[in-house]
């Protein structure tokens, strides 16, 4: 079975700061790495590999930084990597990120399964899976818990607000997933030094053939820490205090029923 | 007319979005249409002020699915000449907005939190930056596709009836995607971001054993407890399902009270959407009394079990 896993470039964003005067964030200098969920979309494809057999590639779309971000995939067990790059890939948004996608994996034969991360870890717009099932004409299975491949077919149980719902579905699909599908593999030295040399394919935008619109779908006009509009009451006496905060505890209506 | 056309799978968030959908309608000049597929929903959002709602009952509408609802959706928004399209962001409205904006080339925002019309152009906030910031974002497309976040809005008042249903044959591809079952959540499972109250506790709590006296509190105030995250994946005093911020759960309770939690904006997103935030901690320089509306210098294994007698008595 051939798997493609798609994954997002990202900010680590347990690094992400905020500049107190400006309330934007601080992205010099931040190391990049895969989206989180993605990686256990990775994880996923690389357990079911192991029991059916097949390959599985890791394709994704950025700036040219991408190849150097792609060895953790590449060092957790995907075979090969499909990357499109280009500078201007840097600060892409869904749309556009969905057709580059759907451009590579046109371009590879017999993809039985493409898997992704229910949403990126830093924007978590949670479009790129339908866009991507919508233009390859694939059914989508979306925020999936659990999964099992059975010859064609595909079971999935998919973790939605108030309830669960398994169904089935024939190959090909694409699914979604969610962080607690699994616990993504921590790869080990030999298998980081291992990923330099397994192959890479680089495209460029130009390379696919498809019509990318001009311009953006989504401008963004700000993008700034939020104001938080707080009381600020401070009980700096200790303990002795405590009736002070206990009084507001219930003035918000706790312990009383 | 051009239109704002209106859905969602659950009843009650298509009412938040209709009471939207009304203001933004009168605002820039649109009708406000909804897509419903029971007859009860038809009803009931033309109760709510909807000019025209489209309706079908054709079997392959009975049961949600992304993609069929996507080609369902589209063709209402042609016949509704919708030129924005408000959909509910839970998961369902999600993949639904992601697969319905592809297939009409539209621009799509997700996890809208605000949506204004300001300037002659609709303005949405979303979370961006894993919550680390707030998004301004603008749709520049003919056609846009919203998906707005439960509770973002009122509800549209019933007692407003003025419209009609229009039924309308669809042609569409069944899904080939089967549901075997549906079954119940986990019940012991927490939800965090459902809870209306949350107890959180980070590192300044000493020993694992401590966690029995912050389980009595957050019972006494009828609260859920959550956790920072090196809570959970360090030390694993509670469950991975319990960590709110960035790794975890983004809350949106009416009360949250931190115990031992510094601050950080990894945890901070998580609290952020808390309508009132209290804090204890021991050190006066914790970034947390930043943010929150009752802050007290103390150590909370003095605290707690103070907190949980009076509690306890108030109920």
């Amino acid at each position: 079975m051939n798997i493609v896993v798609c994954v997002k470039q990202t900010v680590d964003l347990q690094q992400v700061r905020i500049r107190k005067e400006t309330r934007q964030p601080v992205l010099e200098n931040i190391p990049l790495t895969l989206s989180a969920i993605d990686k256990n979309a990775l994880e996923e494809a690389v357990r079911l590999k192991d029991k059916t057999g097949g390959k599985v590639f890791v394709v994704s779309a950025g700036p040219e930084t991408l190849e150097e971000t792609i060895k953790e995939a590449l060092a957790m067990g995907a075979d090969e990597a499909v990357l499109v790059t280009a500078a201007e890939l840097g600060d892409m948004e869904s749309a556009t990120a969905a057709l580059l996608l759907a451009g590579a994996i046109k371009r590879m034969e017999g993809v039985d399964l493409i898997l992704l991360g229910e949403g990126s870890a830093d924007n978590y717009s949670g479009q790129v899976g339908p866009r991507l099932a919508e233009i390859l004409a694939l059914p989508q299975i979306t925020y999936v818990k659990s999964m099992e491949v059975d010859g064609r077919k595909v079971k999935a149980v998919r973790s939605l607000e108030d309830f669960l719902e398994e169904v089935e579905v024939e190959l090909p699909a694409l699914i979604s997933v969610v962080s607690e599908i699994n616990e993504p593999r921590i790869p080990a030295v030999t298998q980081i030094l291992r990923a330099g040399r397994k192959p890479k394919k680089i495209l460029k935008p130009a390379d696919l053939s498809l019509k990318i619109a001009e311009g953006r779908s989504v401008e963004t006009l700000s993008n700034l820490a939020p104001v938080q509009e707080r009381r600020g009451i401070l009980f700096k006496e200790g303990m002795k205090e405590l009736p002070g905060l206990i009084q507001a505890l219930k003035e918000e209506g706790v312990g009383r029923k | 007319m051009a239109s704002v056309l209106v859905f969602s799978e659950r009843a009650s968030l298509t009412f938040e979005l209709l009471g939207k959908a009304k203001e933004l309608g009168g605002q820039i000049g649109l009708e406000v249409a909804a897509a419903a597929f029971t007859p009860a929903d038809a009803e009931a959002y033309l109760e709510r002020g909807t000019s025209r709602v489209f309706y079908s009952d054709q079997a392959e509408v009975k049961d949600f699915e992304a993609s069929t609802y996507a080609q369902a959706l589209a063709q209402i928004a042609q016949k509704a000449g919708a030129s924005l399209i408000l959909l509910g962001s839970t998961r369902r409205g999600k993949e639904l907005a992601g697969r319905l904006a592809q297939k009409i080339r539209a621009g799509c925002l997700t996890d809208v939190k605000s949506l204004e019309w300001k300037e002659g152009k609709v303005i949405g906030v979303r979370n961006a930056f894993g919550g680390a910031t707030e998004a301004t974002q603008v749709i520049t497309t003919q056609t846009q596709v919203v998906a707005l976040m439960p509770r973002a809005y009122e509800p549209a008042p019933e007692g407003d009836k003025k419209g009609e249903i229009v039924t309308l044959p669809l042609d569409l591809t069944p899904s080939r995607v089967k549901v075997l079952k549906r079954s119940e959540k986990d019940t012991g499972a927490a939800d965090i971001q459902g809870a209306e109250v949350l107890v959180c506790v980070g590192k300044g709590l000493a020993r694992q054993e401590d966690l029995k006296m912050i389980e009595e509190l957050a019972q006494a105030m009828g609260a859920l407890v959550a956790c920072t995250k090196p809570l959970a994946t360090d030390l694993k005093w509670l469950p991975e399902s319990r960590i709110v911020g960035l790794s975890g759960k983004i809350g949106r309770p009416r009360l949250a009270l931190c115990l031992g939690i510094s601050g950080q904006v990894q945890f901070a997103v998580g609290i952020r959407e808390a309508k009132t935030l209290m804090a204890i901690n021991t050190d006066p320089n914790a970034y947390i009394f930043q943010i929150t509306d009752y802050g007290m210098i103390a150590d909370l294994h003095q605290a707690v079990p103070q907190l949980t007698a009076a509690m306890k008595q108030a109920g």
